[in-house]
């Protein structure tokens, strides 16, 4: 029952998954829809969507979906009854309409759409005719379109073949990450180990302290296991990252929403590390590099995001930064080389293909730090070696 | 059959959440019901018992809350204690064991309304931690071999604030509904239920100007349902006439919390002139 629907949804971006299908069809044997479009809109949507955000596009999907099923015939008749509309009138003059009378479906459509654009162009106020939501009488937002549901279909058409164009991207998702897949890979970037107070009987301790005693009960306690794990996250910002800023900033949002870090820190530079840290991805405000070194704790793991790629002048020579604001006594790769140092944990993850690894700077930095390549077998190899005993 | 949730005299309840509660009930999944502090997430709890004469259970979370909590403790240190004074039998374990809010509710005799509130205020693990039992109503306790079956699978309703995301595996297994603000119409109706006695012209005065500043978009906690109900409390207890209300805003302080917002408010509405701006 409905399947299509099911990949309708699905094609909308709305993760359905089998089990709630499942759900779905066991509620409408139960006869919870009482055999109306509109209780089944909500039952479906209280079964199938688990996140507000995702209405908007589940109303569309049902609005496509169902729609279709009511042939195309009814649209034929309820354009016909648009066009009585006295509004409308204003829009075509009468011999126009007559002309339309011998059209096609399809034909009778594609002139709609044309004069609906000219129609938005000529006025501001245009997209009074076919305006989405309750305001306008022809919206075909909702699950009920009104009359001007002409151009819901011709929306459809485009999502359909939006939804063929999107095969691919669906493709490529399994190569790059999405903040989910790294939140769960940054999970396992976790070491338990007894901290705080004392808050957990220990039973065997107790036991063993009992026993001792001559049945005398003593207590044992001891520290509930945490993660320890603190984490200081370094970006490259703007210039040749900018392609990536996508992807760093998912990761920055997964790192940031981890909750089991003991303590995360996140500091952004540009091509290369200098005297100075920004604190903002603008780079207007900023502390001393050292600084950093020397309050942080060397336990923190650290994680330097950038494609490493400069010019040889900026990774070696003093004064060699490429910002003028970053004027630098000590070349870049000293800096690298103390950070490495302080923080004996650390990794870096570049977005660039391993294919162009071969770069002088590129060959250079990794020669100081591990790098990976920031993709979910990177990211979960480089948190491996990250948590690794050495 | 199930019994049909038609919304209770104290609580004004949508369609589509009444059929999201029936659904939930008739299908015996937990409903997870998300929205705006104030929209009544909590309250809808306390009606669906009141009007379906169940006994509510209300398990509250709280970030140290774990899921285990929920089920049993174990309190081996009673045990302990007991023994070593001798005073009871402590070869009987059961003794030692309390339930939960969660295990309560599976072990009563009768069907009761279970509600988890606020659940995103746990440990993100928590949710999943709690999946199997909620899927099949029961759950074991190695201590004593014991196996807590719900007689009556209790019906759960589960509110959160979307402060963390919740795990996939566990929102699959729930109905879902989101409570949105209420238009003004439905505040009209909230409101009556709380003041039924109130003056028609005091009430839509207060609500137009209870919308109108909801509208501003910078204020940084704006006010909900509470607040309002509040609010009409003290204009009725201070006999502020209606016509007053959109001119004055009196006890503004009320529906605005923060002192940024009230000042935000007090130049954005009274400007520079003193008047309230069209």
């Amino acid at each position: 029952m409905f399947t299509g629907f099911f990949y309708t949804l699905r094609r909308h971006k709305i993760p359905v998954t089998i089990t709630e299908w499942m759900t779905l069809m066991d509620a409408l044997s139960k006869g919870l829809a009482e055999s109306s479009l509109e209780n089944f809109y909500y039952l479906a949507r209280a079964i199938l969507v688990k996140n507000e955000a995702l209405y908007d596009a589940y109303d569309e999907a049902f609005q496509e979906y169902f729609h279709r099923l009511e042939g195309r015939s009814e649209i034929r008749s309820e354009i016909w009854e648009w066009l009585q509309n006295p509004i409308v009138r204003n829009l075509f003059r009468e011999d126009e309409i007559e002309a339309m009378s011998n059209m096609s479906l399809e034909e009778l459509m594609k002139e709609f759409e044309k004069r609906l654009r000219e129609q938005m162009s000529r006025h501001d106020g245009g997209s009074y005719w076919i305006g989405t939501g309750g305001t306008s009488p022809f919206g075909h937002s909702g699950y009920h379109p009104a009359g001007i549901r002409v151009g819901g279909e011709s929306r459809n058409l485009r999502a359909i073949k939006i939804a063929g164009e999107r095969r691919f991207r669906n493709l490529r998702r399994d190569i790059t990450l999405d903040v989910r897949q790294m939140e769960i890979a940054l999970k396992s970037l976790r070491i338990l180990s007894r901290v705080g107070p004392a808050d957990e009987l220990d039973l065997e301790g107790t036991i063993d302290a009992t026993a001792k005693n001559a049945g005398e009960l003593e207590l044992k306690w001891r520290r509930s296991r945490r993660n320890t794990v603190k984490l200081l996250l370094l970006l490259d910002v703007g210039g040749s990252m900018d392609p990536y800023a996508g992807l760093c900033s998912r990761l920055f949002t997964a790192a940031n929403s981890a909750t089991h870090f003991k303590d995360f820190r996140y500091f952004y530079f540009h091509n290369c590390i200098y005297d100075k840290l920004y604190t903002d991805i603008e780079r207007h405000e900023w502390i001393n590099t050292d600084l950093v070194l020397k309050t942080l704790d060397h336990d923190y793991k650290t994680i330097i995001i950038g494609d490493a790629m400069m010019a040889t002048s900026e990774l070696l020579t003093p004064y060699g930064a490429i910002s003028y604001s970053d004027y630098n006594e000590t070349p870049g790769i000293v800096w690298l080389k103390k950070i490495a140092e302080k923080f004996p944990y650390s990794i870096w993850l570049n977005p660039v293909e391993p294919y162009f690894w071969d770069h002088t700077t590129v060959s250079m930095i990794r020669r100081i730090f591990p790098m990976y390549h920031l993709t979910i077998e990177g990211l979960t190899e480089g948190i491996r070696r990250l948590v690794a005993r050495r | 059959m199930f019994e049909v949730y038609k919304g209770s005299s104290d609580y004004v309840a949508s369609e589509s959440l009444k059929n999201a509660v029936n659904a939930a009930i008739a299908l015996g999944r937990p409903l997870l019901v998300r929205g705006e502090p104030g929209t009544g997430k909590t309250l809808l709890a306390h009606s669906i018992a009141k009007s379906l004469g169940k006994k509510l259970i209300v398990f509250n979370v709280k970030s140290t809350t774990k899921a285990q909590e929920a089920l049993y403790v174990y309190d081996t240190v009673r045990r302990l204690n007991d023994a070593r004074f001798g005073d009871r039998d402590v070869s009987d374990i059961k003794q030692y064991i309390k339930l939960g809010k969660l295990g309560e509710a599976f072990a009563s005799p009768e069907q009761v309304v279970l509600l988890i509130d606020e659940i995103d205020k746990a440990d993100p693990e928590f949710p999943n931690d709690l999946l199997n039992e909620l899927d099949e109503m029961s759950f074991y306790i190695p201590e004593t071999g014991e196996t807590i079956k719900a007689k009556h699978r209790p019906i759960v309703i589960i509110t959160s604030n979307a402060e963390k995301e919740l795990p996939d595996a566990f929102l699959r297994r729930c109905i879902f509904h989101y409570i949105e603000f209420p238009d003004p119409e439905t505040m009209e109706k909230i409101v009556k239920v709380h003041f039924p006695s109130l003056r028609e012209d005091l009430l839509k005065e207060a609500i137009r100007t209870f919308y109108k500043i909801r509208d501003i978009d910078d204020l940084k906690k704006k006010p909900s349902t509470s607040e309002l109900l509040d609010w009409i409390y003290v204009l009725l207890q201070a006999d502020v006439l209606p016509e007053k209300i959109s001119k004055e805003v009196p006890f503004v302080n009320v529906l605005l919390k923060k002192e940024t917002d009230y000042h935000y408010f007090v130049n954005y509405y009274f400007g520079k002139s003193g008047f309230p701006r069209r």
